[in-house]
């Protein structure tokens, strides 16, 4: 089973940074793992931690959240927002039993193409060396 | 004059539900000139077989408070639902799944072990457990079933209307009470929250608030916070900017913060989610080492955030 395994992990990324880091990374055909489903968000800081445990909940294996580097926000400071948010986020899913690697903050700047690539390929790992998560039926198991 | 068949009933709770229905006090007798009681175990005689031997659709509005945390919750839940024309989750735990659903943190086989193995106060020598069935030299008997996660009402039936609350107030309990019984108005559409406000409870709280900023979480024992203030510039979680509001805001007015226990806000599928985002955003923190040390001082965010909405949240347990 194991061996067939592929991560389904959803992306936010920013559309002033990250989603255009992306973007260099395909423009330049860098090659890393499809495994990223990306969702373009105007600002990382739209990022309610409640879009993350939905996608967790409802199938995803992984979360990838990417913004501006600090101090380079479009908005000022949204990504300065997510970061508190991410932090609280993180230490109540570890309350939920869900592993570190599964939720990620990154920031990728529009020129960090090579850079986004490499955030994909190691974060691809992890969560296929993890697992899937599969809530649903985690939830069904435990009832 | 025909009149309205009513029934209350109980689930996995403490009991304070019922309480708040006795707080109508002189109205409940008014009440009974209008209304029959035909079901009430917390107060008067009745057996599980008078209301199984009802014809179905025989009550009017049925009232059930208490999460669903064993087999007999929901074999209850299930006949008062097929018995009532109206099925009324009352209280958090029916509603969201309660106190009670903070065991889903935890596990049927953790819970067994701590309660009848590793308390202090247990005298167990046998280490027994309970058992669903036990033969006996007089036949078999059998106890309920223990479900490992806790369940909302209408997660093993199907439910009418909502009235949030631990416990609900008494004011909005008499009005959601009179709308059945009186029939004035038309019942609001099915899946309505009754007796509750729309709005958050920072609508009507009547502290003062200026910028919202926090340097550090504190806790309602370690401080005595300002009564005029608002209570998350003080430090001190509190859950009103992702509850809704409809109680009189009775806990603000102890000094006492909001725990959340009428609810997730309209169109908020989680409270908790919810209330996280609220409470981080405002960490008076620019730097990753200072936003850690901030939510390093949130104790315990599942127990503080899904205080009384764990079943109906999004992630509704924690994996183990």
């Amino acid at each position: 089973m194991a061996t067939t395994f592929e991560p389904k992990i959803v992306g936010f990324l920013c559309r002033w940074c990250s989603y255009a880091g992306a973007d260099l990374a395909g423009t330049n055909r860098m090659k890393y793992p499809s495994n990223v489903s990306s969702i373009r968000v105007n600002c990382s800081g739209r990022i309610d931690p409640v879009l993350v445990m939905k996608a967790l909940a409802l199938g995803a294996d992984g979360v990838l959240i990417a913004g501006c580097h600090p101090g380079d926000c479009h908005y000022t400071n949204g990504n300065i927002k997510t970061l508190r948010r991410f932090k609280l986020l993180q230490k109540m899913l570890d309350q939920f039993g869900i592993e570190r690697e599964r939720v990620r903050l990154e920031w990728i700047s529009a020129a960090e193409g090579e850079r986004y690539a490499q955030v994909v390929r190691s974060m691809t790992e992890q969560v296929r060396s993890l697992g899937p998560l599969n809530w649903k039926r985690e939830l069904e198991a435990t009832a | 004059m025909i009149k309205q068949k009513l029934a209350f009933n109980w689930a996995s709770s403490c009991g304070g539900c019922e309480i708040a229905i006795f707080e109508l006090g002189t109205k409940l007798v008014e009440l009974t000139n209008k209304v029959e009681i035909i079901f009430w175990p917390a107060i008067m005689d009745y057996k599980y077989q008078d209301l199984e031997e009802m014809p179905d659709r025989s009550i009017d509005v049925a009232f059930m408070n208490g999460a669903i945390q064993n087999s007999e919750n929901e074999h209850m839940a299930k006949l008062l639902r097929a018995k009532s024309k109206i099925l009324v989750a009352f209280g958090s735990c029916a509603y969201t799944g309660g106190i009670p659903a903070l065991a889903n943190t935890t596990t049927r086989d953790e819970i067994f072990t701590n309660s009848y193995k590793d308390t202090p106060t247990t005298v167990n020598p046998e280490k027994t457990l309970p058992q669903t069935k036990f033969q006996a030299k007089e036949g078999e008997l059998s106890i309920p079933e223990f479900y490992n996660t806790v369940k909302s009402l209408d997660q093993v039936v199907d439910v009418d209307y909502y009235v949030p609350g631990c416990p609900p107030v008494g004011e909005q309990v008499t009005k959601v009470i009179t709308q059945f019984v009186d029939g004035l108005s038309p019942l609001p559409p099915k899946g309505s929250i009754l007796g509750a406000s729309d709005r958050s409870l920072c609508y009507e709280c009547k502290r003062v608030r200026d910028e919202r900023k926090i340097g550090r979480i504190v806790r309602t024992y370690q401080t005595i916070p300002d009564p005029q203030k608002c209570l998350l510039e003080q430090g001190i979680i509190c859950m009103g900017p992702a509850t809704r509001g409809g109680c009189g805001s009775v806990c603000l007015d102890a000094n006492m913060p909001c725990r959340g226990c009428y609810g997730p806000l309209p169109k908020a599928i989680d409270q908790g989610g919810k209330m996280l985002s609220a409470l981080s955003s405002i960490f008076d923190a620019q730097t990753e080492e200072d936003v850690q040390k901030i939510a390093d001082s949130v104790v315990d965010p599942i127990g503080t955030f899904y205080r009384f909405s764990m079943s109906r949240s999004l992630m509704r347990r924690t994996k183990k």
